[in-house]
């Protein structure tokens, strides 16, 4: 077991039991519960071979439905921006392949960084809500739920990257 | 055959994608379907364990609520049971078995905030526990079991697009039926009232007793508001007596008759 391996395994752990066992009980303005968890999707380091982060992606989310019942809802959303994460860095901070092994994500443009964690928390949230109630009856309130939860989120996700940016303070 | 072998090369991300998104979409599904054997759920011992474990952590924060409850519930209970003694006495009946009895248990998860809700509770199948029995607690009505595993089980809260609750007004005859619309978890909508019940803002609603799940009688809310058209009642909104987003113990309903009068319903089907 690689170092590498040691701190994903421990970022996943402490992840999933810090989204059940806390966070899924802030309900802040009744409803909202942000989705720390996702930081695991963007923190994951790049690789060409994909299979991995997707498959482990799977598993964080299927990890977070067994604790909150909630069928697979969390799972699908989560795998389909792991899926959309790799053409997404391409896009927005221009990676290319030789990039793969130096890629920091704090040391990235803070603009780009919230560009890239908006899209990809917008896109889980959509799918997330979307599953939830499973019908387009009520677009509106959908609509209203999956942006004040986006908002919340990508508040917090910018906070934690920032407090725990080990680079920065070097 | 080289061409297959050329396309899963290229697509494989993609088709691994697709895979694991329709495993979750199959497991979403199931998990809509009520009362079919769910696989994700937090009954199972590794997470209903470690849910009341964080549970007996933060449990102190609630007491003096919980406390305050159990008191008033106490009170009434105890003016019932003198009310009971003196009818007793006078009329000089002899007790029977009830056919209700009534387990307490912990819930170690409340969920509110969703479309669909589920709470975990502490007891399963080993403390008698069954699916489709339903839960109360002193001031209303909060759901139906749902999953069961031997020491946990989930129940389907009343805030769920599946639960419907028989309902009816308070004092009459008419009957409705209890769901939840998804907007505000301290209020619920009745349907199918007849439009001729005598309805007022303020009235009383209760279970109603047509299902086996609940007896007669059981408090869920008042009358919040509504309206009236010439065809029927619309909109009506029931404000809970239940806090649902505060809930601490709760009472389960064993109901002894309900194997037989089941089994009379399937006959006549």
């Amino acid at each position: 077991m690689t170092r590498e391996t040691l701190l994903l395994t421990i970022r996943f752990v402490f992840l999933l039991l810090l989204q059940v066992l806390v966070l899924n009980n802030i309900h802040f303005l009744g409803y909202i519960n942000p989705n720390l968890y996702l930081l695991f999707v963007f923190l994951y380091p790049l690789e060409k071979e994909r299979g991995n982060f997707i498959f482990i992606s799977f598993l964080l989310g299927l990890c977070v439905d067994f604790f909150s019942n909630s069928g697979g809802i969390n799972a699908a959303a989560t795998v389909c921006i792991a899926y959309l994460r790799l053409p997404l860095l391409k896009l927005i901070l221009n990676k290319y392949d030789l990039d793969y092994k130096l890629f920091h994500l704090m040391s990235e443009s803070l603009l780009k960084v919230f560009l890239f964690i908006t899209l990809l928390t917008f896109v889980h949230h959509s799918l997330f809500y979307f599953l939830d109630y499973f019908s387009f009856k009520d677009v509106g309130m959908l609509a209203y739920k999956v942006i004040t939860a986006s908002i919340f989120t990508i508040i917090l996700s910018i906070l934690v990257l920032i407090l725990f940016d080990r680079k920065k303070i070097y | 055959m080289q061409q297959i072998v050329y396309f899963i090369q290229k697509y494989k991300y993609f088709l691994l994608f697709v895979l694991l998104e329709l495993v979750a979409f199959l497991c979403t599904i199931q998990s809509k379907a009520y009362q079919k054997s769910q696989f994700i759920n937090s009954a199972n011992s590794f997470t209903g364990g470690l849910l009341n474990m964080s549970n007996s952590v933060f449990e102190f924060t609630s007491l003096k609520k919980e406390n305050l409850r159990l008191s008033s519930e106490n009170t009434v209970l105890k003016n019932e049971l003198e009310k009971f003694k003196s009818s007793r006495f006078l009329e000089n009946k002899k007790l029977t078995d009830s056919n209700q009895h009534y387990i307490s248990a912990k819930i170690i998860q409340n969920n509110f905030h969703k479309r669909n809700n589920y709470l975990t509770i502490d007891k399963g199948i080993l403390d008698g526990i069954h699916s489709d029995m339903g839960v109360v607690n002193s001031k209303g009505i909060i759901g139906v079991v749902n999953q069961v595993s031997n020491k946990y089980a989930t129940v389907l809260s009343i805030l769920h697009s599946k639960s419907k609750i028989n309902a009816k007004i308070k004092g009459s005859h008419y009957f409705g039926t209890l769901a939840w619309d998804g907007v505000d978890y301290q209020y619920s909508q009745l349907r199918d009232i007849q439009r001729q019940a005598p309805l007022k803002i303020g009235d009383t609603i209760i279970s109603g007793g047509k299902s086996l799940l609940f007896p007669e009688g059981i408090p869920i809310g008042v009358v919040h508001d509504f309206k009236k058209t010439p065809k029927s009642f619309d909109n009506i909104k029931i404000k809970l007596f239940n806090d649902m987003s505060n809930l601490g113990y709760l009472q389960i309903i064993q109901n002894s008759d309900k194997n037989e009068i089941e089994k009379l319903i399937r006959q006549n089907d």
